[in-house]
């Protein structure tokens, strides 16, 4: 552990039942970084945040947060950590403001400080307006921000907890309000906030993340920045759109030689083609000239960087036989 | 990202606050508050929860008590309904705490540095504060139908103290109900199944009118022999008795809550400490 790590996981093991939901998670989130963890339901993404904020008891190995050892110590890391569930973990039925000062007082900062406290953040987080109404009034983005807020209400520092952590924040969101907690998050980071993350959507991970955890059956089985993610577990793609339906699968099996690719994914409504690279130039090159030799016309040709959609599939593909079917979906819109 | 990095020892850890019994009781406080916002919060849900007994008394006083020209069944009949009243109160305590596991709000406050006891405390504090409340209007509604006691003040608070006594018992039967069940459906389960057992007592008609295995049901029912306690302690008619069960009623009254207390108690905390595992 070195001063500069927020979290250190090392070896951490659950196991309930004969059924193993973590097993031998290592992670090293440095301070001030998000580190988002993906991976398909059941990887062990809930397990091991429930056990970063003490709220579960791990089986074997060893996990530290803000320095403390979470099994050891949990109080310490309690002081030190917030925590967003999967679901708005409020009150409903008392006021924005009520849920925050009940949350102060009970992280004992007084009632006079947790009143005071409530208010900045209200303001903070752009609630003032509904401080006073019921939560069960709140739009899901408004819960969502509310509950951030009663995540910070009692750190010790002006920036925040120490470490926060997320589970899957915007699920059930829609649009706005997935961005409006994207732009809380960030600002929070500024502050010097470490986070872990864990989502569904890679977009999100792709968004916040500094570097991203592929968790499979209970393990890390890909980790590095979005970038380096991309690069190292998928090639760079050749999308070719091609103008003439009825010449979709000619144009495939150029595309496919053209770029060396053992399999050409196809959109039939959308007339495109993609295929992994490996030199990208020469498979530029040698696609145009395969296409116009053949008299196939092509409305777009264009090399891109993989989506983590297709990163995040041909990973856990590899490792859970069970995924193997999953073929990587062409464009960014398609969810995990 | 590199995982191997060389560890000097972990930094210094602040000073951990001690658990100070001014902590313990002020997290208490907060938790009682909350659920004492949520009466100004829902008024109609209040008066609902008070009015349903005094609805179950009106119909049994006036159209069973009626129908069947039983003189001086209001003065049978009210004592028990305090008692019926205090142990379906465990279906209110039940029906908070799956809401609260089932939004999350359990486990924010198990990711916070209060005090670990003040979640359950706070809940049965509230309980108890709401049940009193709830047995003063009951007491008033059984004046207003034509129930009388005639026992001494201190056997009538005697009663009150044995009928809040088994109040007590079911809060804690419910919290492990509660915490074992977590599901809004299982509560469902539990809201139906308290009627049988309501109805093998002697909370509506004596227990010697009944076939030999039910009456022997209804007369070793903890709530029958807080009925039968209060009754006697009242100085309002008990009808039948002669069973064991039945010349002991006030020994019952205070051993069967103990013993729930004595069972449900360490398994609804153990249950809660557990939820880590």
């Amino acid at each position: 552990m070195t001063d500069g790590d927020a979290i250190l996981v090392e070896g951490l093991r659950k196991e309930y039942g004969t059924k193993q939901a973590l097993s031998g998670l290592d992670l090293t989130v440095p301070n001030g970084t998000v580190q988002g963890l993906l991976g398909p339901n059941g990887a062990g993404k809930t397990t091991a945040v429930r056990i970063l904020s003490t709220l579960l008891r791990p089986s074997g190995g060893r996990a530290r947060v803000a320095g403390f050892d979470v099994a050891a110590e949990p109080d310490q890391v309690r002081h030190r950590i917030g925590l967003l569930g999967q679901h708005a973990a409020l009150d409903e039925e008392l006021s924005g403001r009520e849920n925050l000062e009940m949350f102060g007082r009970l992280y004992h900062l007084g009632a006079r400080r947790a009143a005071a406290r409530a208010g900045d953040l209200l303001e903070r987080f752009d609630l003032a307006a509904a401080g006073r109404k019921p939560v069960s009034a709140y739009s899901g983005g408004m819960r969502r921000r509310l509950d951030l807020a009663a995540c910070l209400i009692g750190s010790e520092h002006r920036g925040g907890p120490r470490v926060l952590f997320l589970d899957e924040p915007t699920t059930g969101l829609d649009p706005r309000g997935r961005g409006e907690v994207w732009s809380a998050v960030r600002s929070l980071v500024e502050g010097g906030t470490t986070v872990l993350l864990t989502t569904q959507y890679l977009e999100e991970a792709d968004q916040l993340a500094d570097d991203i955890a592929v968790l499979d059956a209970g393990r890390v089985v890909a980790q590095g920045s979005p970038d380096a993610l991309k690069t190292r577990l998928g090639a760079d793609r050749i999308d070719v759109v091609v103008r003439d339906p009825a010449r979709l699968e000619a144009a495939a099996s150029l595309v496919g030689m053209a770029a060396r690719a053992a399999e050409v994914s196809r959109d039939t409504d959308r007339r495109l083609l993609s295929a992994p690279v490996t030199d990208r130039m020469a498979a530029l090159a040698e696609t145009v000239r395969a296409l116009e030799a053949a008299g196939i016309e092509a409305e777009d040709i264009a090399l891109r960087r993989p989506t983590l959609d297709e990163v995040f599939l041909h990973t856990t593909a590899t490792t859970a036989p069970t995924a193997a079917t999953a073929t990587a979906p062409a464009t960014k819109e398609g969810t995990a | 990202m590199s995982t191997t990095r060389t560890r000097p020892p972990a930094p210094v850890p602040a000073p951990a606050p001690l658990p100070n019994p001014g902590t313990v009781l002020a997290d208490c406080w907060t938790m009682t508050r909350r659920e004492l916002v949520h009466w100004r919060r829902r008024p109609v849900q209040v008066v609902m929860n008070l009015t349903f007994p005094l609805m179950m008394l009106v119909m049994f006083v006036y159209f069973i008590g009626g129908g069947m020209s039983i003189d001086g069944y209001e003065d049978y009949l009210v004592p028990g309904m305090f008692a019926l009243t205090m142990a379906f109160g465990l279906e209110s305590t039940m029906v908070a705490l799956t809401q609260d596991l089932n939004k999350g709000v359990i486990d924010r406050f198990r990711s916070i540095p209060m005090a670990r006891s003040a979640v359950l405390v706070g809940r049965s504090a509230h309980d108890m504060l709401q049940s009193a409340l709830g047995l003063v209007v009951l007491v008033l509604s059984g004046l207003l139908v034509g129930w009388r006691w005639h026992g001494s003040p201190l056997e009538v608070a005697a009663a009150l103290g044995l009928l809040l006594w088994l109040r007590l018992a079911m809060l804690w039967v419910g919290v492990y109900l509660g915490l074992v069940a977590g599901r809004p459906e299982m509560v469902q389960a539990v809201q139906i199944l308290v009627w049988p057992v309501a109805f093998f007592s002697n909370v509506f008609t004596s227990p010697s009118t009944m076939p030999g295995w039910m009456g022997a049901i209804a007369d070793w029912n903890p709530m029958s022999a807080t009925a039968r306690a209060v009754r006697e302690l009242f100085g309002n008619p008990v009808w039948g008795g002669g069973t064991w069960a039945a010349e002991h009623a006030w020994l019952l009254a205070l051993a069967w809550p103990l013993l729930l207390l004595a069972v449900f108690f360490p398994l609804a905390v153990r249950r809660y400490v557990n939820m880590g595992r």
